[in-house]
């Protein structure tokens, strides 16, 4: 399997970048870590006659807070997001993501803006930057604009970018007091993608009831979605048991369900209640030490 | 019936790949003699190179290749057609199944799914230099000891993943075997040879006994 010829660009700089995605529009195709786009490439289900290697964009590799936010470059790889020392004290849902994602050798060069710019509905980043609440910068020639998580993933491998804006950085406001975050998984055998998998952050007030609850599933539908029916199901009451599962119960609501030879939509549907049940339940246990 | 069918489709990747091995040294030859000064120029001044063969360098088990490549071509092929290092197999060539494992700046990674002008100015590092004079590495030598491998396609990857994985964790569990080296796959379904192995490697190296 070889890829239709391209023409090979490699800026060292964004501003370069930028000038190469406008010049090139359509025909050209951003490559961050490859592994997603090769493969497509190989089996010519894309075949764009410029690639625009973004992997010598050092600027875009870096993992750094600032104001109690943690931002992270675009081109940051999983496996350095999976052992960063700051990550797993400030922002332990995103290592405990980065883990569960592929295999070692596709942590060492997939990286999270490539991911998340690919938007495949198994793949596990958009889950885990919907129940963050991450935001995601987009730089373009005429500047650059944040995307909230939530708006931006608009349908099967579809993203908010526009054509000329290239993925800069996801940014994560910090873990508020009294919460607690998972990701929980139930990875494709063959594949390592999830069947199904759900991010959740919650937090608790003063009295011990839920202030706060993003809960972000990826594997069920033609997008990663938050569920919203489980969060309005939540948000203010007491988090007993009982209320959790009833809850987790919805999780699939109103989300047009995949359906495969490993999971009907039907067994997707019962899998989305049963791993949100249990991702609330074990984030519960960790806002409550 | 199957597998003569199986058979005959393999001769013909074969004698595709002698032709396109053939037709790559023609077209590059041809290159060099006329337009290969222009592509560097335009390639150092504007970063933009191909589609057709351009020079890359590629540094590999310590010493340094220069090729006449499209952009195209991955590392694995790069090694495999262009240098004639066979060590590293091609399998499902679309980053699953591990048999194209070598490491890049000492990390696993699957060379089907790397350009080779990526890979310039990293680091390569193949099942071949594992090998001095002869002697095995304790990770090899644990293989062959401990039945790791049937029909042997799989082997050069596991190898060299397993490596790279003692190299992190000296002192790994059963568990962690398993899911440090899950981007691998065995078809012979070796794995319970594979996991002594791994375990037996990792005693002999904090044994100090380099080279088994």
């Amino acid at each position: 399997m070889i890829p239709e010829p391209f023409e090979y660009h490699s800026p060292q700089s964004l501003e370069e970048a930028l000038r190469l995605v406008t010049e090139f529009g359509e025909e050209g195709k951003m490559m961050a870590g490859g592994h997603s786009l090769l493969p497509m490439m190989k089996l010519r289900l894309a075949s764009p006659r410029h690639v625009i290697d973004l992997g010598r964009l050092s600027e875009l590799r870096y993992i750094r807070e600032s104001d109690g936010w943690i931002e992270i470059g675009a081109l940051t790889t999983h496996f350095q997001i999976e052992s960063s020392s700051l990550l797993r004290e400030k922002c332990p849902l995103l290592p405990e993501t980065a883990r569960e994602i592929g295999d070692a050798q596709v942590r060492n060069l997939g990286t999270l803006g490539g991911s998340l710019a690919h938007a495949d509905p198994a793949a596990d980043w958009p889950a885990a930057i919907l129940a963050l609440d991450a935001e995601i910068r987009a730089n373009s020639a005429g500047g650059e604009r944040w995307i909230a998580a939530q708006d931006f993933f608009v349908g099967l491998m579809t993203t908010a970018l526009a054509p000329g804006e290239i993925l800069t950085a996801v940014r994560l406001p910090p873990l508020p007091r009294r919460a607690g975050d998972t990701y929980l998984k139930l990875r494709q055998p063959a594949s390592g993608f999830a069947v199904v998998g759900v991010g959740v952050r919650l937090a608790l007030n003063e009295a011990a009831h839920i202030e706060r609850v993003a809960i972000g599933v990826t594997g069920i539908g033609p997008k990663a979605y938050r569920a919203a029916a489980v969060e309005r199901e939540l948000l203010g009451k007491p988090p007993t048991a009982r209320r959790l599962a009833e809850a987790a119960a919805r999780a699939a609501d109103g989300v047009q369900t995949n359906s495969d030879l490993f999971a009907s939509a039907e067994y997707r549907k019962h899998l989305a209640s049963v791993y949100v049940r249990r991702a609330l339940e074990l984030a519960l246990e960790r806002a409550n030490p | 019936m199957r597998k003569k069918r199986k058979l005959k489709s393999e001769a013909g990747a074969l004698t595709r790949r002698d032709f396109l091995k053939g037709a790559g040294v023609t077209v590059s030859g041809g290159l060099l003699a006329t337009g290969a000064v222009t592509t560097a120029q335009a390639a150092a001044q504007e970063g933009v190179v191909g589609p057709g063969p351009v020079p890359i360098t590629l540094r590999i088990n310590g010493r340094v290749h220069r090729l006449s490549l499209e952009p195209r071509i991955t590392l694995l092929d790069a090694l495999r057609d262009h240098l004639n290092i066979t060590g590293s197999k091609k399998v499902c060539d679309r980053a699953t199944c591990g048999a194209c494992t070598m490491l890049m700046d000492k990390k696993p990674v699957y060379a089907c799914t790397v350009l080779a002008i990526e890979a310039e100015g990293h680091d390569i590092t193949t099942i071949e230099s594992l090998t001095e004079n002869g002697r095995l590495s304790p990770v090899m030598e644990a293989f062959w000891k401990n039945d790791a491998q049937q029909c042997g396609f799989c082997t050069p990857g596991f190898v060299m993943a397993c490596t790279a994985f003692l190299e992190k964790n000296p002192n790994p569990t059963l568990e962690q075997i398993e899911k440090g080296l899950g981007g691998n796959l065995c078809r012979c379904g070796t794995y319970a040879g594979i996991r002594r192995a791994v375990l037996e490697a990792a005693k002999a190296m904090k044994g100090g006994q380099a080279n088994g």
